[in-house]
């Protein structure tokens, strides 16, 4: 594979063709943050929290790092004061549905929580890592994500759980390890809704505020027939 | 069901990339779409179930609860609010009995509400199965409701 050079915060950067911003800082040494990537899977340009600034002459874009492919003589800012600004307007806008963001990456950023929001708080930032792992890399579909929009969200079908996810992972389920808020372990536990009431398709795997989600089910007709 | 379904995939050649077309046929022919549909066209597709959920879902147009055989969409965009959408929606509902986006019991009426049919001046706009109407009052829609089968 052809080597590419580029420059990340003014420091020389060897790469693999093919790689993106990311993967090259990542190994560089370089931090970026990220919350919907995960070596193992796929990229998928949820989050926005990986976005970085290239550089070229006085002009600027502004990228996902960990969809943007690495070129040759591609200039590369990760912490200039736009991206900083960039990032707190994204993790204030992710705190309104999950409050327990690390506090070093709130602080690093200058983001804190907002207590108007708490009300709306659904714990899951459709980072699509549990969907993702399950179809991609365990090839089983149990997840998968329903709606558009505000009432998106990610429910689990229960005949393919009941299938897979007793033997996936001995038992441990392997997504409950990728959500990077913690929503699943805490709330999706065996193979039924943790509240125990059986929804005739699909059961959502965030089942914090119960009221909501019977309304986006009803609303997607999952519970009509 | 099963069996007009499964003429419409195969009309397509059973594509993957035809599948929104096919749900959207599918759609056409029995007004909604009921969870075996689904079912029978994620196996003949060889598409996840997940997948086709994923679709469905997202495009309002694609119904998983099942639909009157007459539509009554009432607008209630901007100028139609203003000029009364909420009183026009209020005669609709309750010579009907049902809430928007429900259907009657005999699944002969589905409401819906809508932004802007872009005719606001003759807003508050009613349509009744793709036949527009401005601001109907209760003797009017009454009546429309009567002629419908
Ligand atoms: S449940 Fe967790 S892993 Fe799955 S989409 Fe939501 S935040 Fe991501
Ligand atoms: S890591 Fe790039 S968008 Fe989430
Ligand atoms: S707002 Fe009703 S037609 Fe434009």
């Amino acid at each position: 594979m052809a080597e590419v050079n580029l420059v990340i915060n003014g420091e020389q950067v060897r790469a693999q063709e093919g790689m993106s911003i990311l993967e090259a800082a990542r190994e560089a040494d370089i931090f970026i943050p990220t919350l919907c990537h995960h070596a193992e899977i796929d990229a998928y340009g949820a989050c926005r929290l990986c976005v970085v600034e290239l550089r070229q002459g006085d002009r600027s874009r502004v990228v996902a790092s960990c969809l943007y492919p690495v070129a040759e003589g591609l200039v590369v800012e990760t912490e200039s004061e736009k991206i900083k600004n960039y990032r707190r307007t994204i993790l204030n806008l992710l705190l309104q549905r999950w409050d327990n963001i690390p506090r070093a990456l709130l602080d690093r950023y200058g983001a804190a929580p907002n207590p108007r929001y708490v009300e709306n708080m659904t714990f899951c930032i459709l980072c699509g890592l549990c969907v993702r792992y399950c179809r991609d890399v365990k090839g089983a579909n149990v997840l998968g994500f329903i709606g558009r929009g505000t009432i998106r969200q990610v429910v689990v079908f229960p005949d393919q759980a009941m299938k897979y996810c007793p033997t996936c992972g001995n038992g441990e389920m392997e997504c409950l390890h990728y959500c990077p808020t913690g929503v699943i372990t805490s709330d999706y536990q065996g193979t039924g809704p943790a509240n125990g009431q059986p929804l005739p398709h699909a059961y959502p795997v965030c089942i914090r505020d119960e009221t909501n989600i019977l309304e986006i089910l009803e609303r997607v007709g999952h519970l009509e027939y | 069901m099963l069996g007009t379904v499964d003429r419409i995939i195969d009309s397509y050649g059973a594509r993957q990339e035809a599948l929104v077309q096919i749900l959207l046929d599918i759609q056409h022919e029995l007004r909604w779409l009921p969870r075996p549909v689904l079912e029978r066209v994620a196996a003949r597709l060889e598409l996840p179930l997940n997948l086709i959920y994923n679709v469905t879902t997202f495009y309002k147009h694609f119904s998983l609860v099942p639909q009157g055989r007459h539509s009554i969409s009432v607008c209630v965009g901007t100028a139609c609010h203003v000029r009364g959408a909420s009183r026009l929606l209020g005669r609709v509902s309750e010579a009907l009995g049902i809430k928007p986006d429900e259907t009657t019991a005999d699944e002969k009426f589905t409401l819906k509400t809508v932004s802007c049919l872009g005719c606001c001046a003759l807003g508050p706009v009613m349509v009744l199965d793709g036949e527009y109407m401005s601001n109907p009052n209760s003797t009017d829609i009454a009546e429309l409701i009567e002629k419908c089968e």
